[in-house]
């Protein structure tokens, strides 16, 4: 059953930029959500600190706003408490391949159930401007006054050398691919990631909607097989005149997801067993 | 009754030897005979090699110490004899590897036992010398066989019929080698008791217990010394609950994935040592900031930074106290023994929901791996406690839910997310009472005074220091945590001429029991702390918060815990005990 999408609106000023890549990330998570028959309390996002971090601040649905990079991890804890709840990390570059990098690797280890959403614009908005870890060499930012030094991170060959189970690349003016890969993301069970290009129009003058636009394409549209986990290390390699975007991998596997991992289907949800102290009187009986 | 059926036995070797089985067999023994024991594991941060002792006191009565003498000594390689002969009391009884220790001169009251060559003869093994050594030591200190048997039939029963059997087999042969070529006299003699039904638990067991009877569903946590004690063994029981462990990949991730679970419904926890909780601190502050309840196991061992990784101390009582970007508000206990660990634990979860504020336990290495005799716990007897939470008939009748209220308690009602039809919003940015950012002055003072009233309403339930000895005493001994233990004995001893020691231990560290340690010290003429630190932290507390200054402080840092010999020295030098 489709929602109305504007279930979610939420009256709030917007403190983003004219322009910011993510009004148009927000207004298709929130009709994505809508068409696959999710309301607001159905829907758990936890959000990191930056101008990613605040989506929820603009949205009605469950929501934990965390400490900066510390998405996957509280996710982590909800995901494994309840099964009732759709979960969603969002945070930008600097949450998600900062100060979050090494949770990043084990949410996939662990092929939590949730989906991963970073937003990223190559450049440190809230905080003004400065270097983020996917930065081109040579930025020049507040903080690499002379042209940053070093190249950036790439998250899809990151991603894909810890094998995620899902694994997707779209851009903020795509809404229509964006919509699609979002809607598959939210359905894969386990760990879902999805990195979504944006332009920043006050700080990053040179990664610029017009610059990301004259480069994208859609990597499915051009042949390639999700499933075909060799041939997306090779279009992940890719960035300069043509930047692929798409899902480059969907693990047709089946894999446990944490929670199973971790409980087997004896205790779900978690949050509903009931406590009770006579639960340890084997336990401790082991002791006499 | 300070050394009346007080006896204790070492068994000293290195990492990889085996002394922690015979210690266990022993431990296990000693209860199954009915009689109370304390027993004490001194080990280095290593796998192989280096010294290791395993301390067992016994007695007739409940025992919180160790002492500085000891009634059998059990070497299995050199180190343990010339290190610890000394403390050998007359009469004492040494029993050694003579594989390992090669001696031309027989030692005086001993026996040379070859371990290794009766446990392959008689075990299969030449590892189930182990066992052929407790069974010589209960035979030389009077224990009854089934006794012994029995606990090695429970210590084994998950390994089958046939190691059972062989370890039985080990320690009759180690029992008859030492009828035959014993021929000293031992000191330790076991005194039959009626069996109790005790339990032998260290602190770590009763912690995990405690939290695991509290209805814990979820126990995150990086491994640390001393703390990993705590979560192996919950998650050895993990799959007979509904409860989960994760190892989580750095202490940051611990935290914030109880606080995801907690904020979810789930009562979660994380245990942890210093410089693992440092990481932890900005999940803490979230915690104080979106009311998260938490329970934070942080047991404690030398610093700064790695530290002394097996050893103990009381450092990092400040640092509870203070931890955090913020204010926020906070409750702090310190168990003082294994039973103490199981009921401060059960508390600690009611008093996180209760309040919604993030809760400390702190133990140490001492009381982590300390064994103590325990009357099984009174399950009927565990009350939980959640708080203010709604269900779901009453969110779905509600028009509006706000996780952050404004109450006259600061006490705001919780509800989950996916719960009902109400959205949840959790925030760790100053917020509204619906949970959305501001920066609104006039909310931002609201919000801090709501969650500072919390700190109030927190003060009025505070664990009420506890005292043993005279109620006017010549010198007040103000300990917390684990040195009560030592405390404790020291009154014992030095009120056997006259009541004139004291010793309180403060529960609850934070709030700060104000008025109540004040009408302790109002009672007496001289005031003492005691700890396990260098600079006093306890004093340095009280003074901060009540303005009084202690007379004198028995602090100790080098990694071992103090006993009550060690209390009392100050005082005694010269000769002179000043009260």
């Amino acid at each position: 059953m489709v929602v109305n999408a504007k279930v979610f609106d939420l009256d709030r000023e917007n403190t983003w930029c004219p322009g910011c890549g993510n009004f148009a990330i927000l207004e298709v998570l929130k009709s994505t959500l809508a068409e696959m028959g999710l309301s607001p309390h159905q829907v758990l996002v936890v959000s990191g600190i930056g101008q990613a971090g605040k989506m929820p601040q603009h949205f009605r649905t469950n929501t934990m706003h965390v400490l900066h990079g510390r998405t996957l991890p509280v996710a982590t804890g909800a995901s494994l408490a309840t099964d009732r709840l759709k979960i969603i990390a969002v945070g930008g570059d600097g949450d998600g391949y900062a100060e979050g990098g090494n949770h990043l690797i084990h949410a996939v280890r662990r092929n939590i159930d949730v989906t991963c959403m970073v937003h990223n614009n190559m450049i440190y908005g809230l905080t003004k401007g400065q270097a983020s870890p996917t930065s081109g060499k040579g930025a020049q930012t507040p903080t690499t006054p002379d042209g940053n030094p070093l190249a950036g991170l790439n998250p899809i060959l990151f991603l894909l050398g810890l094998k995620a189970s899902f694994i997707a690349r779209s851009f903020a003016g795509d809404k229509e691919q964006l919509g699609g890969i979002l809607e598959k993301a939210l359905q894969k069970p386990g760990f879902a990631f999805v990195d979504i290009l944006q332009p920043c129009p006050s700080f990053n003058k040179v990664n610029t909607f017009k610059w990301f636009q004259e480069r994208v394409y859609d990597i499915n549209e051009e042949g390639h097989d999700p499933g075909d986990f060799v041939e997306a290390f090779k279009l992940a390699q890719e960035w300069g005149d043509r930047i692929p975007t798409g899902i480059f991998f969907d693990d047709q596997e089946e894999r446990p997801g944490f929670r199973e991992a971790l409980l087997g289907k004896k205790y779900q949800p978690l949050v509903e067993a009931e406590l009770n102290p006579l639960d340890i009187t084997e336990i401790m009986e082991k002791h006499s | 009754m300070a050394d009346f059926h007080d006896y204790s036995i070492k068994i000293g070797g290195e990492a990889g030897q085996g002394i922690n089985t015979i210690g266990d067999i022993l431990s296990k023994s000693f209860a199954g005979q009915g009689l109370h024991l304390y027993a004490y594991q001194d080990y280095y941060s290593r796998v192989r090699g280096g010294h290791n002792f395993y301390q067992v006191r016994v007695a007739s009565f409940p025992l919180y110490s160790f002492s500085d003498q000891l009634e059998v000594l059990i070497a299995l390689d050199e180190a343990s004899l010339d290190l610890h002969s000394g403390e050998m009391k007359p009469d004492g009884v040494i029993i050694y590897d003579q594989d390992m220790i090669k001696r031309e001169e027989q030692i005086p009251n001993s026996l040379a036992l070859p371990m290794a060559k009766l446990g392959k003869e008689h075990g299969g093994k030449s590892v189930m010398g182990n066992t052929v050594a407790a069974g010589a030591v209960w035979q030389i200190m009077g224990g009854e066989p089934d006794v012994l048997e029995n606990t090695l039939s429970k210590l084994f029963q998950n390994k089958g019929s046939k190691i059972t059997d062989a370890n039985i087999k080990a320690a009759r042969a180690g029992a008859d080698f030492a009828l035959d070529n014993f021929s000293g006299k031992c000191a330790f003699s076991i005194e039959k008791a009626e069996y109790t039904g005790n339990m032998v638990l260290t602190g770590n067991e009763a912690l995990a217990l405690g939290a695991m009877a509290a209805g814990c569903r979820f126990l995150s946590s990086y491994p640390m010394t001393p703390a990993s004690g705590v979560m192996q063994y919950m998650a050895r029981q993990a799959k007979l609950l509904p409860l989960a462990f994760e190892q989580a990949e750095d202490e940051i991730a611990a935290i914030n994935m109880s606080i995801g679970a907690a904020n979810t419904g789930l009562r979660s926890m994380v245990a942890t040592s210093g410089s693992g909780f440092s990481l932890m601190v900005e999940g803490l502050s979230f915690a104080g900031s979106s009311e998260t309840p938490i329970v934070i196991i942080l047991g404690q061992r030398p610093g700064p930074a790695t530290g002394m990784a097996t050893r103990t101390e009381q450092g990092e009582l400040l640092f509870s106290v203070y931890s955090g970007n913020g204010e926020f508000p906070r409750a702090i206990f310190a168990p003082v023994t294994a039973e103490d660990a199981f009921w401060t634990t059960v508390h600690a979860f009611n008093v996180a929901e209760k309040y919604q504020v993030p809760v400390f336990i702190l133990s140490d290495q001492h009381l982590a791996d300390s064994s103590y005799t325990v009357k099984p716990f009174d399950l009927s007897a565990v009350a939980i406690e959640r708080g203010n939470i709604l269900d779901a008939a009453e969110l779905n009748q509600m028009a509006e839910y706000k996780r952050y209220q404004i109450t006259e308690s600061g006490i705001s009602p919780r509800a989950f997310p996916g719960q009902s039809k109400h959205c949840v919003v959790v925030a760790g940015n100053e917020h509204k009472e619906s949970g959305y950012s501001t920066e609104d002055p006039e909310i931002r003072n609201q919000m801090v005074d709501k969650r500072m009233r919390k700190f109030k309403t927190l003060a009025e339930e505070i664990k009420p220091p506890v005292s043993y000895g005279s109620s006017k005493p010549e010198t007040l001994l103000l300990t917390w945590g684990s040195s009560y233990g030592a405390c404790r004995e020291a009154v014992d001893i030095a009120n056997q001429e006259s009541e004139k020691l004291q010793v309180v231990h403060l529960p609850q560290l934070w709030p700060f029991p104000t008025n109540q340690v004040l009408e302790f010290i109002s009672q007496a003429n001289r005031l003492v702390t005691v700890e396990m630190n260098s600079t006093g932290q306890l004093g340095r507390l009280l003074r901060s918060e009540t303005g009084i200054q202690p007379d004198h402080a028995v602090l100790k840092y080098d990694g071992r815990p103090m006993n009550a010999n060690y209390v009392l020295a100050p005082f005694a030098k010269g000769g002179v005990f000043p009260w």
